[in-house]
Formats: structure tokens, C-alpha cells, sequence
């Protein structure tokens, strides 16, 4: 097993709150990072996902634990660690009066590359984000996601020896998304470890080898989505809807079907290993659902499970 | 289709002190030159307002001078006199232009660019996560503007050189110095501010209007300071534009002053330049590091 390169031992980021106890964004996280790996960090907004990130990227200060990047301590090797790593905010913050070859070009002299190897890296990774017919175009003229995909493509410009996703695909229509996480997939196999967070529980399943699921500031579980779905669900989950003013009513009466019983404002998941033998059931007890729905688990019911709330509120 | 780096097949991962090594080698060149990165960046982004800064450098001095020169300078025939020394009101007006200049340009140039980058297009959160220090972005914003200041007031002094509004050119030419110092110790304290604003409810433009204009009114621009009464007098003595075109007529036509007072003079353009740089960076390095 190679050395990780990153090591988070009891990571805590607390934030002053005028009049009030500290706000810890996050509290205690502990976890490690295989070279060549793909983690995940997941759990609703507000978890910390992004706060971690930017200790982790070596822009924000820790309030107290250790983090190790690359071997080295982001609080005294800033920049020789932000050097080696390719970062890709939330929020887009490219440079809109540039075009998106100067801004990968600009970007690769941020990290002291010679403008020729600028140049040449510029229109490999235009390429490489499918964007080489808007070269020339102003960034302000590009869609959301041509510029997730420039911002991906900036954040390659020094070779990462990791690249950190920060909610890469919020607010991307679906097909965007498929050619967002092909192109990170690629860069998975040509083994680039990828550290992203992010609040979709199938971007998760697809991209990640591991992950944790984050809520609060603190760890709720660890473990590849499938060992995950695994433990903390069953194979399969019924939905079933009677309406929203009927579901509370009816689910005493789906007591004892499957594994276990979740009652969501708009539906009722009963958590089965064979969800259609549980469709069965519920009609047996003479109840007829308006619709209902057999699907596999996903790592929404498993934090879900863990946190008696949903991921996306 | 082809990516940077070889194919994972081939692609051995290197050990942790390798990684360590290779990190320790690429943090090199953005500890030392880091703030030049940002300075070439700024550069290139004037660029796209590249007209605006050329025609700006040149046709405002060509403005005020014609409409002073001709203008108003003929209706004000009488020589303007200050510490005993009479010179035509073009000689005495003309300092004070190319100062009111600089300032005009570095209140752009430390304004929107850093509103800019904390604000509306986020670009520092960007810059941040690479090799440079939150100091260093706040360097390379001010030698980016400084690049822009200099431009104008060359332009600047070569106008006044040619409206023979410089009497003595062998000292003259330190109205260029002067000039850029007169942007930087407004600039850099206005930056400073800049960053701090993380709300934007217009403060740019209520500066333009509540700090630079009324200090280009009151700061002896176009007659002696101590022609207005003492109660507002004192806005010349906190405006860098006064102690800067002071400085300024020593220079162009040896206006006669103590050398204590030209001392302090230059003391209080540096004040203001080094403090604001000493507390913008520390709202650089809370906002980018928070």
C-alpha cells in the first residue's frame, strides 16, 4: 500500500460567531487519501465538504489537527503544495475580460511554467476539455459548462498530482454533467488521485472509489458506495406515494414489510431486498399507491438512513 | 484526443518523499516571482480596455491643457504667487494636473480590479489557489496599476514639457516619481478598502464622488491652498494630491520650501502608501484565507 498523500488526523476548522460559541464547519475529521485514488466527500451543504477543501488545498488555516499534503504541512508549505495540486471551485472565478486561452496560459505562469510550455499546455488541455473552437472566445460568452470544463482544464495546467473538485457539476444541465464526469473519469484511469465533494449521491457512485459522508462537520460513515449501500441499506427500496396528506396515515399499516420504513413528506420508502415482493405485500394489505416504484439503493438512502434527513433539502 | 500526462498503464506512482521533493521544486518560482505573475496578469487584462487607457493618457492632458492654456489661463492674466514666487497660472496649474491625474487613474486601477477579483468575477480566489501568497496578489495589483501610472504621467509630463508649462526640466522629470508616488498613496490605502468590501452597495462610485472629487477641489489644484479659510484648509493637508503637488512645483518651477517641509511632504505620501499596503495585505490575506 503506497503512503497516502493526504493524511487528515482530527481536522478542525472553527469560525467566530459574535456573542456565540465557535461555529465548527467542521469537527474532527479524520481520513486518507491514496495516490491514484478517487475520494468522495459527501453530505449536504453546510456539511463542511467545502470548508475541508480549503484546508485541504492549502488555502485555509486549520483551527487545530494535523494535514499532511504530499508529506508536507499546508501551514508552512503553502505554496509548494499548492504548486503540485489542480483545484476546481465551486464558483467559477475565471477571468471574463480574458479569453479561455489566455486564461489557461495566465493561469500555467502562475506556477512559474515558461510561457512556451503555457502555450503548448493551453491548447492540449482545450483539446482536452472539447473546447478548442471557443479558444478565442471571452469567457463571459461560454455556457456553465464549457466553463466547468475550462476551469477543470485550468486546473491541469502544472500537472496535479492531485486535482480537488469542489461541487464540480452543481448547477449543470444533465448532459453537460455526462461529458463533465467523462472527462474526469479519463483522468481517473490515467491515475490522477481526484478529491471531490459534492452533493449528488449518483456523481458519487460513479466518480468514487471511496468516500465519507459528511454531516456536520464530523464523519458519518466510510467505505466504497457499494459497502456503504451495503451496510447501512438494503438491496432494494419501494417507493410508494398515497399523496402527501395520506402517507403519514398509511404507513403504520406497511409495518413489518421489508427491512424498514421511511416516511418523506411526498412518499413512503420501504427498504426491501426484493422490492417487488414488497409491492406485493402492500397491495395483499389492500392498499393501492398512486404510484409506486422499485429501484436500487443509492447512497441517498444511506445518508438518509444516517442522518434522518435527506441530501438535497 | 490526448492528455498531458502518460498513460496509466505506464504511469508509476511516485513515493511521498518524491512527491515531497518535486513540490519543494515547483514552490520555488511562486515564492520568488509570484507577485511578477500577478503584475503580468493585471497587464494583460488592461489590455481589453487597452484604447480607453491610451486615449485616456493622452487626450486628457491635451484637454486640460488647451482649455487652461487657452482658456482660462488668458482670463487669469495676473501671475499666481505663492512663497514669494510669481509664475504664470499655466506653471502653476500644471503640477497639480499631471498629480490629479495619477490619482484619477490609480483610483481605477485599485478600485475595480480588486472589486473585481474579491467580488464580481472572483479571479483572486482563483490566483489564490495556486503557488501565491495573498501578499503577493496585493503586489502584483499594485504593480500592475503602477505600470498604468507611470504611462499617463510620462504622457503627462511630455505635455506639460511641450505647453511650456515646465520651467526647470533638469528637475522637472521628478514629477514622474513624484506622480507615481501621489498614485500609489492614494491607491493603496483605496485598495486596501477595496478589499475589505465584502457587500457591494456602489461604495466605488460613492468614493469617486465624496473623496476624489472634493479633494481635487480643495487640494491647492488651482490656486495656493492658503487662499481658502483655515476650516478647509485641512482637507489639502490630508489629501496626498496637495502634498504631492507641492512636490510637484519644487520640481517644474522651484517653488521656494523648506527641506524639512519637503520631507514631510514625501514622509506623508509613504505613510499613507506603506501603511495601506501594510493593512491591505492583511484584508487580502483575510479574505483569500478565511
Amino acid at each position: 500500500m503506497p503512503a497516502p498523500v493526504i493524511t487528515a488526523e482530527n481536522l478542525v476548522k472553527a469560525y467566530k460567531v459574535k456573542g456565540k460559541p465557535d461555529f465548527l464547519a467542521v469537527d474532527g475529521l479524520s481520513f486518507e487519501v491514496a495516490p491514484g485514488e478517487s475520494f468522495g466527500l459527501l453530505g449536504p451543504n453546510g456539511a463542511g465538504k467545502s470548508t475541508t477543501m480549503k484546508m485541504v488545498g492549502a488555502v485555509s488555516t486549520r483551527t487545530s489537527g494535523e494535514l499532511s499534503i504530499l508529506g508536507l504541512d499546508p501551514d508552512r508549505y503553502g505554496p509548494e503544495i499548492r504548486s503540485r495540486l489542480g483545484v476546481v471551485p465551486q464558483q467559477d472565478n475565471l477571468d471574463g475580460e480574458l479569453n479561455a486561452r489566455e486564461n489557461l496560459y495566465i493561469y500555467g505562469r502562475y506556477f512559474g511554467l515558461p510561457g512556451k510550455v503555457c502555450h503548448q499546455k493551453a491548447d492540449e488541455l482545450l483539446a482536452f476539455a472539447q473546447l478548442e473552437d471557443k479558444a478565442k472566445s471571452k469567457v463571459e460568452q461560454l455556457s456553465g459548462g464549457m466553463k466547468r470544463r475550462l476551469t477543470i482544464a485550468r486546473g491541469l495546467i502544472n500537472d496535479p498530482r492531485i486535482l480537488l473538485l469542489d461541487e464540480p457539476t452543481t448547477g449543470l444541465d444533465p448532459q453537460a454533467r455526462h461529458v463533465l464526469w467523462d472527462r474526469l473519469f479519463r483522468l481517473k484511469e490515467r491515475g490522477t488521485t481526484l478529491v471531490l465533494t459534492t452533493h449528488y449521491m449518483d456523481e458519487a457512485e460513479q466518480l468514487c472509489d471511496r468516500l465519507i459522508v459528511v454531516d456536520k462537520g464530523r464523519i458519518m460513515a466510510e467505505g466504497t458506495p457499494a459497502s456503504l449501500i451495503r451496510e447501512h441499506s438494503s438491496r432494494e427500496v419501494l417507493e410508494v406515494r398515497f399523496g402527501s396528506d395520506r402517507n403519514e396515515q398509511v404507513a403504520p399499516q406497511l409495518e413489518g414489510i421489508g427491512d424498514r420504513v421511511e416516511v418523506l413528506p411526498d412518499r413512503i420508502l420501504v427498504y426491501a431486498n426484493d422490492g417487488e415482493a414488497a409491492l406485493e405485500t402492500v397491495t395483499h394489505r389492500g392498499l393501492t399507491p398512486i404510484t409506486s416504484l422499485v429501484r436500487r439503493s443509492s447512497l441517498e438512502d444511506v445518508f438518509l438512513r444516517l442522518t434522518g434527513r435527506s441530501l438535497i433539502e | 484526443m490526448s492528455l498531458p500526462s502518460e498513460d496509466a498503464t505506464t504511469r508509476v506512482q511516485p513515493s511521498l518523499d518524491e512527491l515531497r521533493d518535486e513540490a519543494m521544486q515547483w514552490g520555488r518560482k511562486p515564492r520568488a516571482f509570484g507577485t511578477w505573475y500577478v503584475t503580468e496578469h493585471m497587464v494583460r487584462a488592461m489590455r481589453a480596455y487597452g484604447w480607453t487607457i491610451i486615449v485616456g493618457a493622452l487626450g486628457q492632458p491635451i484637454l486640460y491643457l488647451l482649455g487652461l492654456a487657452v482658456g482660462l489661463a488668458a482670463l487669469i492674466d495676473a501671475p499666481i504667487t505663492q512663497n514669494g514666487v510669481e509664475v504664470s497660472y499655466l506653471v502653476f496649474v500644471a503640477p497639480a494636473l499631471l498629480m490629479t491625474a495619477a490619482i484619477s487613474v490609480a483610483s481605477e486601477e485599485f478600485s475595480y480590479p480588486v472589486m473585481a477579483g474579491f467580488k464580481w468575477r472572483r479571479y483572486f480566489f482563483g490566483f489564490s489557489a495556486t503557488g501565491l501568497s495573498p501578499g503577493q496578489i496585493a503586489g502584483g495589483v499594485i504593480s500592475g496599476a503602477s505600470a498604468r501610472i507611470i504611462v499617463v504621467v510620462i504622457a503627462y509630463y511630455l505635455f506639460l514639457w511641450l505647453f511650456q508649462a515646465v520651467p526647470n526640466p533638469e528637475t522637472g522629470w521628478l514629477t514622474i516619481p513624484i506622480g507615481l508616488l501621489a498614485g500609489l498613496a492614494f491607491g493603496i490605502p483605496y485598495m486596501a478598502y477595496a478589499a475589505s468590501i465584502t457587500d457591494d452597495k456602489g461604495q466605488v462610485a460613492l468614493v469617486q464622488r465624496f473623496i476624489f472629487m472634493p479633494m481635487f477641489l480643495f487640494s491647492g489644484t488651482f490656486y495656493p491652498l492658503a487662499t481658502l479659510p483655515l476650516w478647509l484648509q485641512w482637507i489639502g493637508w490630508v489629501s496626498p494630491l496637495w502634498h504631492a503637488t507641492e512636490l510637484g512645483r519644487v520640481a517644474t518651477y522651484g517653488l521656494p520650501m523648506d527641506p524639512f517641509v519637503i520631507v514631510v511632504h514625501v514622509g506623508y505620501l509613504l505613510l499613507l502608501s506603506i501603511g495601506g499596503y501594510v493593512i491591505g495585505r492583511r484584508m487580502f490575506q483575510r479574505r483569500l484565507g478565511a
